[in-house]
């Protein structure tokens, strides 16, 4: 028979909370949370009751109210009669656009130097070292502001370019303007695209290639801007015209992109078949000419089909007219925003490369492999793990610096929700609160996007 | 015991409460220095000197104000401001009243929550040019670049004018008057915007100003004023009778150097009287001393003088009087009666 009972139960006592090392960190921690709790409520009751004091409950109405000004530089149709909602989706846009200019160039950059930097050249080595060191010690406000003075005082004003002996001329077989108002390329069209010098549609269009022309999504017969759209016949007719639907896709471009992924496929296809005959005779049959043609060929045939052409810029009034306008505000962000992360890019990748003890380098060259992979099969792809985690932090950066970009102008979120559309509508609290929340959004995707690169290159364990 | 002690701690906060939501005037007085919200550099009607000092149009308003209520025109703190802080600057009490060549519109005075004083300088939207440019109307810019500051009521002016004539344009939004004079001198803008009285000081500055013209077409109406926060009435009135004290002196004949001589004892001309302080109580309504308008009036000249020597037509900002001549000279200036 059993003799041994458990232990009597002592009765809890409220004591024990406080004596009792058991409860007491438990204790500690709810009162915390408690005043933590508090604190919050408290700010936000003083916020409600001071806006309410000054009869400005939050309300985001203002959102759906026209905007009234105009924006630049714009991804998507947006005129002044458009909401402020629409102009904050035209200044996330620029930021976006910015964000992955900047990151991308930012990378290639960044590892270039990076690598050089360990370069056993003296000179190279050296002056990666005062790339690095110049740029990252000074603040990269005054690079934007110092690369947009340089892009205005010294290039060519579009008047220069007039006359019968003209200052400056275009470039690249007059294909290209460089001007201090921006940098004009020429312009990747469709046929469905043409359109008269007004920017209204031919009434007859240009041959058969008229291509596909764009698809309105959000389109409705309420819309004026639609009505062409959904005409059968006249002018234009079934094209929508600027500012029909919330967006438009071009269906051409879709094709193509869709036509040349395809190709892309079938070229690893028979890459694939290449290894395989290779794997089993020993003897590699030469696909390049097979490869090339499979991506090009279909590629180019349903460009020339759907009419596909360059629009130049030209110099009609007082721009240039026709082609991509860069305008220099977007070109002096990109540059000193890529300019000044690449720098530390450049840190973190020659960081990682340090990390890769130097046996592995020896071994890999004992085996017979060349530098240049010793290099991408051994180092980089280890070095990869140590360099990713800074690398996500680096292009969270640059994404959050790109808000300096009013001081050169450039429309991003900040400038129009957190700008404009604050200083219209006097709705302090709620653009920053939304411009916070915008911010926080992308710099989650990025890290959710990197997180999940982070982790398929890292070391898999078994 | 407890709850004694729990309602004085309540009484405490409430007095508490009760003194930081006393008047601004209150609050001025006691700190003995105004905070004026200027803008950050235009000259002509606010800008620094080679010494710190600041002197102009906006300026003086300031300086008018100070005096009459602390005696001392010098007691201002000058908070620069741009387009798009000025509004927050005053809402949060970071200033207590903003002379920065403000538009009175209705949002601003309803949705804002802002009261207009008043106006003291009747302006309108233009623009300038460069001569070499060969344009003779804003009508003929269809197509142009246009260089324009951010925050400000031009701005959708611009969108407006351009809408209503059916042209188009490119906007380069800028932050403050020297990138836009920047830009536009390099010619990355066609033309700059903003009110005539703007395009005329910053032309001033300028190498060689009569290279540039201002077009013609005034887009719009500008009436420029100090302004100060809604729910404090008895601030708006002292603000509001300080400039009109001013533009009532230039319409009595009070200047800077009279000033002293009439207010040492009553004349024959009631109002002259009432307005410094001679006869009446005026002073003593608004929650100032008797002699504030003699200090308010001594501290830079009457509205006249004011105008004459920070952008009239022998400086080189060289703006005529206009609209804003005394309504006897059949301009917009008029006080309401000093009774």
């Amino acid at each position: 028979m059993a003799t041994v009972s458990d232990p009597p139960k002592e009765a809890f006592r409220l004591s024990q909370l406080i004596y009792d090392t058991r409860y007491r960190s438990m204790t500690i921690q709810i009162v915390a949370l408690i005043g933590f709790l508090v604190l919050i409520g408290w700010l936000i009751s003083n916020t409600a009751q001071n806006l309410a004091d000054l009869g400005k409950e939050p309300s985001f109405q203002f959102m759906g109210e026209a905007a009234g000004y105009d924006i630049n530089q714009r991804l998507i149709d947006y005129n002044n009669q458009d909401s402020h909602l629409r102009a904050a989706f035209v200044g996330i846009l620029n930021t976006l656009l910015v964000a992955v200019m900047g990151c991308a160039t930012a990378t290639i950059l960044g590892v270039i130097i990076g690598v050089l930097r360990l370069s056993k050249n003296w000179l190279v080595g050296r002056l990666m070292t005062v790339y690095v060191e110049i740029f990252r010690n000074v603040p990269v406000l005054l690079w934007i502001v110092f690369i947009m003075a340089i892009l205005i005082e010294t290039l060519p004003a579009p008047r220069d370019f007039r006359g019968d002996d003209p200052v400056a001329s275009m470039k690249l077989f007059d294909t290209v303007a460089i001007t201090n108002r921006g940098v004009y390329i020429p312009d990747p069209l469709f046929g469905a695209d043409a359109k008269d010098d007004k920017g209204a549609f031919l009434d007859e269009p240009v041959g058969w290639r008229v291509g596909l022309g764009d698809y309105p999504v959000g389109a409705s017969r309420d819309n004026p801007s639609c009505e062409r759209y959904y005409a059968t016949e006249g002018p234009g007719a079934g094209e929508p015209a600027a500012g029909c639907g919330t967006f438009q896709i071009s269906l051409d471009l879709l094709l193509a992109l869709a036509v040349l992924i395809a190709g892309l496929y079938a070229s690893h296809r028979i890459k694939r078949r290449a290894d395989r005959i290779q794997n089993a005779t020993g003897v590699r049959p030469v696909t390049w000419y097979l490869r090339l043609g499979v991506v090009i060929l279909p590629f180019a045939i349903t460009l020339w089909a759907l009419g596909f052409y360059f629009a130049f810029p030209e110099l009609r009034g007082f721009n240039f007219q026709g082609g991509t306008h860069m305008r220099n505000s977007l070109i002096a962000l990109w540059l000193a925003l890529s300019l000044y992360t690449a720098a530390f890019i450049a840190e973190i990748v020659r960081a990682g490369i340090l990390a890769i003890s130097h046996g592995q380098t020896e071994a890999a060259s004992a085996l017979g492999l060349r530098p240049k992979r010793i290099m991408n099969l051994v180092i980089l792809p280890q070095a990869l793990r140590v360099i990713i985690p800074p690398l996500i932090s680096n292009y969270l950066n640059l994404t959050k610096n790109s808000s300096l970009a009013i001081a050169v102008g450039y429309m991003d979120i900040t400038g129009t929700l957190m700008g404009i559309t604050l200083n219209q509508t006097g709705r302090e609290l709620e653009t920053v609160l939304l411009g916070m929340l915008i911010y926080l959004t992308i710099s989650l995707i990025i890290s959710a996007v990197m997180n999940w690169y982070n982790n398929s290159v890292k070391l898999v364990e078994r | 015991m407890k709850k004694t002690v729990f309602l004085g701690a309540l009484t405490v906060a409430g007095l508490a409460a009760g003194a930081a939501a006393a008047g601004t005037l209150d609050d001025v007085k006691a700190r003995g220095k105004l905070n004026c919200g200027v803008t950050t550099g235009l000259v002509g009607f606010a800008a620094p000197d080679a010494n710190g000092e600041w002197h102009g149009f906006d300026v003086a308003v300031c300086r008018a104000m100070a005096a009459a209520i602390l005696g001392d025109p010098k007691a201002v703190e000058f908070v620069p401001t741009t387009g798009k802080t000025r509004f927050t600057a005053l809402a949060s009490g970071e200033v207590d009243v903003l002379a920065r060549n403000t538009t009175w519109t209705l949002s601003r005075d309803v949705d804002l929550k802002f009261t207009f004083v008043g106006v003291n300088y009747y302006d309108g939207q233009g623009f300038m040019v460069p001569k070499a440019l060969g344009v003779s109307s804003a009508k003929e810019l269809d197509g142009a670049t246009v260089c324009i500051q951010t925050g400000t009521t031009t701005e959708l002016n611009l969108a407006d004018y351009f809408r209503k004539n059916n042209i188009s344009y490119e906007p380069v939004p800028i932050e403050t008057n020297a990138e836009g004079q920047q830009q536009y001198l390099a010619g990355a803008c066609d033309t700059y915007t903003t009110d005539a009285s703007g395009l005329a000081a910053t032309r001033a500055t300028f190498e060689n100003p009569a290279d540039h013209v201002v077009l013609p077409e005034i887009v719009s109406k500008e009436p420029l004023g100090p302004l100060v926060r809604h729910g404090d009435d008895e601030w708006g009135d002292v603000a509001r009778w300080t400039l009109n004290a001013l533009i009532a002196a230039e319409e009595l004949g009070i200047t800077s150097a009279n000033v002293k001589e009439m207010a040492s004892a009553a004349g024959n001309n009631p109002e002259i009287n009432r307005l410094l302080g001679t006869e009446g109580n005026l002073g003593e309504m608004l929650g100032l001393s008797a002699d504030w308008a003699v200090n308010a009036i001594s501290a830079g000249g009457n509205y006249g003088e004011i105008f004459a020597r920070n952008i009239g037509e022998n400086t080189p900002i060289g703006l005529s009087r206009g609209l804003n001549a005394q309504w006897t000279d059949g301009g917009l200036l008029y006080s309401p009666p000093f009774r």
